[in-house]
């Protein structure tokens, strides 16, 4: 099965979404769905580290920042759909659910019967979040002039 | 798809201490704990084998019969091994049907100065037998151990027996048979 780049971009937005999504918010959600799939657990929910790397600068080379605890797990839906999920902690019950919602969102069906508005509602609190933490910020934000190009 | 080990860390470390048994004792047949659920045509043992020591850091090969997409997908989800077409490039190789298999010295042999470098073969056989059989001498070996591997074809012994005399190069062989195993590694002699 081979899948298209918006295919792979949607699942990426879908899967960023719900990985950065606070663990009650996911639960709340999942309780309001208007039907949950009965799946099974292929691997996990099982907790490792990962290393996490970073770049100095845009073109430095890759250096190891240190290792994150993550939870992964794996799911498998009746009608044969696997979702998979990575989240930061040790978080089993996200990656759960993270992963079933995965496997759902991938199904047009289930996508149109409420999964796909889970995400947008997580999204929408999660750029909600994001705006209040800029704002906060922003009152202390200093503006340097550069002097060596004698701006202003 | 399928899902692998019941408790990766403790079944893998079970599974890791009879693989060490069998090699420390070549011609002795062990159990292992098997996974939950296992893709055809691999015996439990062969796949609790997979699951316990190969990872994304190593290669693995499989012969024609094992290469199906059931079992490469259930390898790539549990272990992350990096499946390989070259039997020359692998670490570990997995072979289903030993009546096809491609020659011991396909594999990696190691070099007389870095003989680790060589390949772990996992052969899949009808049955294995105490008792009877083979005669395995060599180290690990106390006494007289018998060995007999239903479906391994003397071709194949002729090689264990070249293979040893090629120490410290060759492979090491983990036979396999349902959800036991037993190890012949370069170490021992096989006469036939």
């Amino acid at each position: 099965m081979s899948a298209s780049v918006t295919d792979i971009d949607a699942r990426r937005r879908w899967m960023s979404v719900l990985a950065k999504a606070e663990a009650d918010e996911l639960e709340s959600v999942w309780r309001e769905l208007p039907a949950t799939p009965d799946y099974r657990l292929l691997r996990g929910p099982e907790v490792g580290l990962v290393m996490v790397c970073g770049r100095a600068g845009g073109t430095g080379t890759r250096f190891n920042l240190g290792e994150m605890t993550v939870t992964r797990c794996t799911v498998e839906l009746p009608g044969g759909r696997v979702g998979h999920a990575y989240v930061r902690g040790r978080r089993p019950r996200h990656a759960e659910l993270s992963a079933v919602l995965d496997a759902m969102l991938q199904d047009p069906v289930r996508a149109a019967a409420g999964a796909q508005s889970v995400v947008e509602r997580l999204a929408t609190a999660q750029a909600r979040r994001r705006r209040a933490a800029e704002a906060r910020t922003a009152r202390t934000r200093v503006e340097f002039l550069t002097l060596v190009r004698g701006e202003e | 798809m399928l899902r692998g080990l019941a408790d990766p860390v403790g079944d893998g470390q079970m599974i890791f201490r009879a693989v060490l048994q069998a090699i420390s004792r070549p011609g002795c047949i062990v159990a292992v704990p098997g996974p939950l659920e296992v893709p055809p045509p691999l015996h439990p043992a062969a796949a609790a084998f997979c699951l316990a020591l190969v990872d994304f850091e190593a290669s693995l090969w499989l012969d024609r019969a094992a290469r199906t997409t059931a079992v490469i997908e259930y390898l790539r989800l549990h272990s992350g091994a990096l499946i390989v077409d070259a039997p020359g490039t692998a670490s570990f190789a997995l072979i289903a049907d030993v009546s096809a298999m491609p020659a011991l010295d396909a594999f990696p042999l190691g070099t007389d100065e870095e003989p680790e470098r060589s390949a772990t073969l996992i052969l899949q056989v009808a049955s294995l037998h105490a008792g009877d059989g083979r005669r395995p001498t060599g180290p690990g070996v106390a006494g007289e151990t018998r060995l007999r591997a239903d479906g391994l074809p003397p071709a194949v012994w002729s090689e264990i027996r070249d293979n040893h005399a090629a120490f410290p190069r060759g492979v090491d062989l983990v036979l396999v048979a349902g959800a036991r195993l037993a190890a012949l590694p370069r170490t021992t002699r096989v006469d036939l």
